[in-house]
C-alpha cells in the first residue's frame, strides 16, 4: 500500500479493528433511536397528505376536527409565516427557504402527492386518525407533470409560476421548469472532437431511487410557555434542524435544543426537515409534547428520493485510447422544488479523466414528486455511469483491455480537473492497479455470464466542526462530537484521541452533544464527518498537551523547552529527566485543581483540505434468458481511503455503497402511474437488495495519504455508490452483447430487450 | 370496545397488558411494555427489524395482534444476552462490525439466532435465504453473514 504520513503521534489504535463504543447498546436493543423516544404527556401528531401530485388548494377547514376530544392542535399553511427567496447551504445541496416553507407544508399548491397539507396532534394515535379524516379540504385539481423530459416542453403543466431559468442569457421571459442551466467548459470540445478517431455518444436515463434508510423519520418535540423548545429527532445534522426549524417558525436558535438520537440510516436523506418543524409548531400550540414518526408509505411518498435523470453522452479518443473530448448533457429531476444534484453531477462526470476538452451542461428541472434530497455522492453517480458505459463501448471499439484504458487515461496528481482545481494526489491509477492484481480479473466465466468495470470520483468535503475532550478526574476521557454517528465515527473519533493523547482507547468514551453543548457542527454528510471530526479532535488534543506541559513546568519549575508530552506522558528533558518522574494523564486528572483547574480541549475548525477519493469496481453477472433476472455472482471494490481509521468500518463504507448501488442498477425505481400517483410506495415493491441477492462484497482499502489531514484520511462513504451503476452495465454488455442505457435493468426490461434481439445466444 | 387483557410471558417474564384490537404485537412491545429494541421500519412485514420469537418461531411482531399472544412464549432483542454475557451472536455481531447505524440489528440477530437453533452449521447461502427477510441498507450483508458464520463456529464448540 501506498505511503502513509504517521505525522505526530504513534499510532497504536488508528489503522485497528476495535470495538465500537456503542456497540453493546445496538446488539442489545438498548440503543435509542428516534421513534424510542417518549416524554410524559406526549401527544401524537400526524399528517395529513394532498392525494393529488398537482391541485390549487382553495380552502381548508380544520374546524371539525379542532372540535374532536382529544385533538390538542391542528396546524396549516397558516401557522408559518412565508420566507424570502434565498439560497443557503443544506447538506450538498443549497436550499430556497421560501420553497423549504413550502415543502414542509403546502402553500398555494399542493406539487406531489403525499405533500404535507395539515397535522394534527392528538392524545392518541386513533384519535388523531379520526381529525386527519375531518379536515375538509377543497382542492382545485391541476394537470401534472412526471417525467424529466416532458416536463421541460414549453407546453408542460407549470408547476412555479415565478419560475424562470437561471444560468441562460437572456432572462427568459416566461417561467417554466426548468430552474437552472449550469456549465462546465475546459479547453475546446469542438477542436477535441476533431482530433477524435472514434466517437461514442449515447442517450441514457435513470429511474428515482430512495435513499432506503430502515428507520423512517422521527421527531418529538417539546416546547414551554417561553418557548423554550427541546427536539429529539433522527437526523444527519441537529444543528442544521435547529438552523431550520428556527427560521421556519420564528425562533432565536439559542432557545432551540435539538439531540440527535441515534439514527437508523441516512444516506444524504436525512439532511432536510420534514416532521421537525410541524412537531415544534404543533407543541407550540399545544403546550404539550407532541411526538411524530412517518409510515414507510410516507418516506417513500413525503421524502426526498434522489433524481431520475437523462443523460446524454459523446465522448472521442484518438485510435491508441487517448481521450480527447468529453461532451455530457444531463437533464435532472428536483422534484417539485428546485435543486436536483445536477452541479456535481456535472463536476463528477469527467473527474476520474485526464481530458483536454471537456463541456458538460446541466439542466435542473421541477416536476410533480416529492423533493429530492442528498444520496450518497449527490448526483455522481448518474452522470458517471453514463460515462462509464461509453468509456467501456470506447474500449471495446479500440479493442483495449478496459482498464488499461482507464489507466491511461487517468486523472493524477496535477491534472487539471474540468470542475476547476490541479489534483493533489488521488488514487484512481492505484485503484485500477489494485483491480487489476486480484484474481477475480482473471477468474474464468462461462456463458450467460459477464464481467464489468468501472471507477467513480466523489469530491468529499470538510466544514465547521466542534469537538471536544475532557480529562475526566481518574484520568479518563470524556470525548464529545456533534456529527451524527452513523456508521461508526464514535469509535474513528476515540481512536483518534486515543493515540493523540496516549490513554487506552476503551478509556476514551465519546458520545454526540446536543446543540447546547458544542459549536456550530455542519451536518453529517459529504463523507466529512471522520476526515473534519478527526481533525478538531487533533486540535483539541493538542490544547490538552499544552497545558499540561504548561502545568508541568509550574509543578517542576522548568521553562517550556525543558519538557515535551510524548507517549501519554509529560517528561522533563536533560538534566532535568532524572530529577522528575513523568506524569500521566491520570497524574494530572488527580492533581487538576491543585494545578489550574479542569483539563480539557475544544477544538473549532472550518476543516479544509478534503481530499477525492477514487474508487473502481469490479463485476460478474449472470443473466437467466428465461426470466430476465440477473445473478451477482462477484464483486470487488478498491478505493483510496487515504488512511483508514478503523479498517473494518472503511470497508463496511465500500460493501454498503457497492450494494446500494446494485439495487440501483438492477431493481429499484419510483413507478407512477398516469395519474401521477407512486404505485411501490412500500418495501415489497420497491425492490432493495436482499441477503440473498448479492454475495460477499470484496474490499480492497488503497492508501493514498491525503496530505491535508494530520492522518491522511480522506472522507469514505459516498464514492462506493458511484462506480457500480457503470460496471454492471459493462457487465451486461459483456454477457448479453446489449448495450443497456436505461436503469433499472430488471427483470421485464432485461427479458425485452433479449427478446427484441431475437437471438437468445450470446 | 373494551380493551382485551392479555397474560403472556416475554423473555421469561409473566407479564399482561390492555391491548386494543388492532394494536399489533409491536406496538405492545414498544408502546406498552417499553422494550424499544424491536424496530419498525415498514409496518407490512417487509424489512424484519420488528422480527421476534413467538413460541419458538420467527415472527414480524408488526404481523400480529398483541391480543393474539395471551399464553404464549415471547422472545424479544432485550433477552438475548444472559447476565453480563452477550449472545455469541451479538459478540461476534460487534467483533465483524456487523452493524453500521444499528436500526436492523436487533431484528438480524433474533432472526440469526432463530436461524442456528435449527442450523447449526449453516452454509453462506443458507444464511442469506434465511435473513431474506431482514433488510439492511448499510452493510451490505457481508459482514453480517461472516459474523453468523463465526458465532455458529462458536457455538458449535459449545
Amino acid at each position: 500500500m501506498a505511503e502513509t504520513m504517521t505525522n505526530g503521534p504513534s499510532q497504536t489504535y488508528v489503522g485497528t479493528r476495535t470495538i465500537r463504543p456503542d456497540g453493546v447498546d445496538k446488539v442489545t436493543g438498548r440503543a435509542r433511536f428516534g421513534a424510542d423516544f417518549n416524554l410524559p404527556g406526549q401527544l401524537i401528531g400526524r399528517v395529513l397528505r394532498s392525494p393529488h401530485p398537482h391541485a390549487r388548494i382553495v380552502s381548508i377547514d380544520t374546524s371539525k376536527a379542532e372540535a374532536l376530544p382529544g385533538v390538542k392542535a391542528v396546524i396549516t399553511r397558516d401557522d408559518f409565516a412565508d420566507q424570502s427567496s434565498e439560497f443557503i447551504p443544506a447538506g450538498e445541496m443549497m436550499m430556497n427557504y421560501k420553497d423549504v416553507v413550502r415543502n414542509v407544508m403546502a402553500r398555494e399548491k399542493a406539487l406531489y402527492e403525499g405533500h404535507a397539507v395539515a397535522a394534527v396532534a392528538a392524545t392518541s394515535v386513533a384519535i388523531a386518525r379520526r381529525a386527519l379524516k375531518l379536515i375538509d379540504v377543497k382542492y382545485e385539481v391541476l394537470p401534472h407533470v412526471i417525467d424529466v423530459v416532458e416536463a421541460m416542453r414549453p407546453d408542460a403543466p407549470l408547476l412555479h409560476d415565478d419560475l424562470f431559468t437561471a444560468g441562460v442569457e437572456p432572462k427568459p421571459e416566461q417561467p417554466s421548469n426548468i430552474a437552472k442551466r449550469v456549465e462546465i467548459v475546459l479547453g475546446d470540445i469542438e477542436a477535441g472532437f476533431r482530433k477524435a478517431d472514434v466517437i461514442v455518444e449515447r442517450e441514457f436515463k435513470t429511474a428515482p431511487v430512495h435513499q432506503g434508510y430502515i428507520e423512517p423519520h422521527a421527531a418529538l418535540a417539546s416546547v414551554s410557555e417561553d418557548g423554550a423548545t427541546e427536539l429529539w429527532c433522527s437526523t444527519q445534522g441537529h444543528f442544521i434542524v435547529r438552523a431550520h426549524c428556527a427560521r421556519l417558525l420564528g425562533l432565536d436558535i439559542g432557545k432551540v435544543r435539538v439531540t440527535a438520537t441515534e439514527i437508523g440510516g441516512g444516506f444524504g436523506g436525512k439532511t432536510v426537515v420534514y416532521l421537525e418543524p410541524l412537531a415544534i409548531a404543533l407543541s407550540r400550540k399545544a403546550k404539550r409534547p407532541v411526538k411524530m414518526v412517518m409510515s414507510r408509505e410516507e418516506v417513500f411518498k413525503a421524502s426526498g428520493p434522489t433524481s431520475g435523470a437523462t443523460v446524454r453522452v459523446k465522448m472521442g479518443a484518438t485510435k491508441d485510447g487517448k481521450f480527447v473530448a468529453g461532451f455530457a448533457e444531463l437533464k435532472y429531476q428536483a422534484g417539485a422544488f428546485q435543486g436536483s444534484p445536477v452541479q456535481p453531477g456535472v463536476m463528477c462526470a469527467y473527474a476520474p479523466y485526464d481530458i483536454e476538452n471537456v463541456k458538460v451542461i446541466g439542466y435542473d428541472v421541477v416536476s410533480n414528486r416529492p423533493k429530492v434530497a442528498a444520496y450518497r455522492a449527490p448526483g455522481a453517480p448518474i452522470s458517471e455511469f453514463a460515462v462509464e458505459s461509453v468509456v467501456d463501448e470506447i474500449a471495446k471499439k479500440l479493442d483495449i483491455d478496459p482498464i488499461d484504458l482507464r489507466m491511461q487515461n487517468a486523472a493524477r496528481e496535477g491534472t487539471k480537473a474540468a470542475y476547476g482545481p490541479k489534483l493533489g494526489p488521488i488514487g484512481m491509477e492505484e485503484t485500477l492497479n489494485a483491480i487489476k492484481k486480484t484474481e477475480h480479473w482473471n477468474a474464468p466465466l462461462r456463458k450467460w455470464q459477464g464481467r464489468g468495470v468501472a471507477s467513480g470520483f466523489w469530491f468529499n468535503i470538510g466544514g465547521e466542526t466542534s469537538a471536544s475532550l475532557t480529562v475526566n478526574e481518574d484520568g479518563t476521557v470524556s470525548l464529545m462530537a456533534g456529527t451524527p454517528d452513523i456508521g461508526g465515527l464514535r469509535a474513528s473519533l476515540a481512536m483518534v484521541a486515543a493515540d493523540e493523547l496516549g490513554v487506552p482507547y476503551d478509556k476514551v468514551r465519546p458520545i454526540i452533544g446536543d446543540t447546547g453543548s458544542l459549536g456550530f457542527n455542519f451536518l453529517t454528510g459529504g463523507s466529512r464527518s471522520a476526515f473534519s471530526g478527526s481533525m478538531a479532535i487533533v486540535e483539541a488534543a493538542k490544547q490538552i498537551k499544552t497545558e499540561l506541559c504548561a502545568r508541568a513546568c509550574k509543578l517542576w519549575d522548568l521553562k517550556p523547552d525543558q519538557v515535551e508530552f510524548a507517549g501519554g506522558q509529560v517528561k522533563a528533558l536533560g538534566a532535568a529527566a532524572e530529577k522528575f518522574k513523568p506524569m500521566s494523564i491520570a497524574d494530572f486528572a488527580k492533581v487538576a485543581g491543585k494545578t489550574g483547574g479542569p483539563i480539557g480541549g475544544y477544538g473549532r475548525i472550518n476543516a479544509q483540505g478534503a481530499g477525492p477519493s477514487l474508487g473502481t469496481h469490479l463485476v460478474d453477472l449472470e443473466v437467466d434468458p428465461e426470466t430476465g433476472r440477473v445473478t451477482i455472482l462477484k464483486y470487488t471494490v478498491a478505493q483510496d481511503a487515504g488512511r483508514a481509521i478503523h479498517p473494518s468500518y472503511v470497508e463496511g463504507q465500500f460493501q454498503g455503497g457497492a450494494v446500494q448501488g446494485i439495487g440501483w442498477a438492477l431493481n429499484e425505481e419510483y413507478i407512477y402511474g398516469a395519474d401521477g400517483k407512486l404505485q411501490n410506495a412500500g418495501f415489497l415493491d420497491y425492490r432493495m437488495p436482499v441477503a440473498s441477492d448479492v454475495p460477499m462484497i470484496d474490499a480492497i482499502i488503497v492508501e493514498v495519504a491525503n496530505p491535508k489531514h494530520p492522518y491522511g484520511v480522506r472522507g469514505v462513504g459516498e464514492t462506493p455508490i458511484v462506480p457500480p451503476l457503470g460496471a454492471i452495465a459493462n457487465a451486461m454488455e459483456a454477457a448479453t452483447g446489449i448495450r443497456f442505457t436505461e436503469l433499472p435493468m430488471s427483470p421485464p426490461k432485461v427479458l425485452k430487450a433479449l427478446k427484441e434481439r431475437g437471438a437468445t445466444k450470446v | 370496545m373494551a380493551k382485551h387483557h392479555v397474560e403472556t410471558t416475554v423473555n421469561g417474564d409473566e407479564v399482561e397488558f390492555l391491548c386494543e384490537t388492532e394494536e399489533t404485537l409491536l406496538d405492545v412491545l414498544r408502546d406498552t411494555l417499553h422494550l424499544t429494541g424491536s424496530k419498525e421500519g415498514c409496518a407490512s412485514g417487509d424489512c424484519g427489524a420488528c422480527s421476534v420469537m413467538l413460541d419458538g418461531r420467527l415472527v414480524c411482531s408488526c404481523l400480529v395482534l398483541g391480543c393474539e399472544v395471551g399464553g404464549r412464549r415471547v422472545e424479544t432483542i432485550e433477552g438475548m444476552a444472559t447476565g453480563e454475557k452477550l449472545h455469541p451472536l451479538q459478540q461476534r455481531f460487534l467483533e465483524h462490525a456487523a452493524l453500521q447505524c444499528g436500526i436492523c440489528t436487533p431484528g438480524f440477530l433474533v432472526a440469526s439466532k432463530a436461524l442456528l437453533e435449527r442450523t447449526p452449521d449453516p452454509s453462506e447461502h443458507e444464511i442469506r435465504y434465511w435473513l431474506a427477510g431482514n433488510l439492511c441498507r448499510c452493510t451490505g450483508y457481508d459482514k453480517i453473514v461472516s459474523a453468523v458464520m463465526d458465532a455458529a463456529a462458536t457455538m458449535r464448540k459449545g
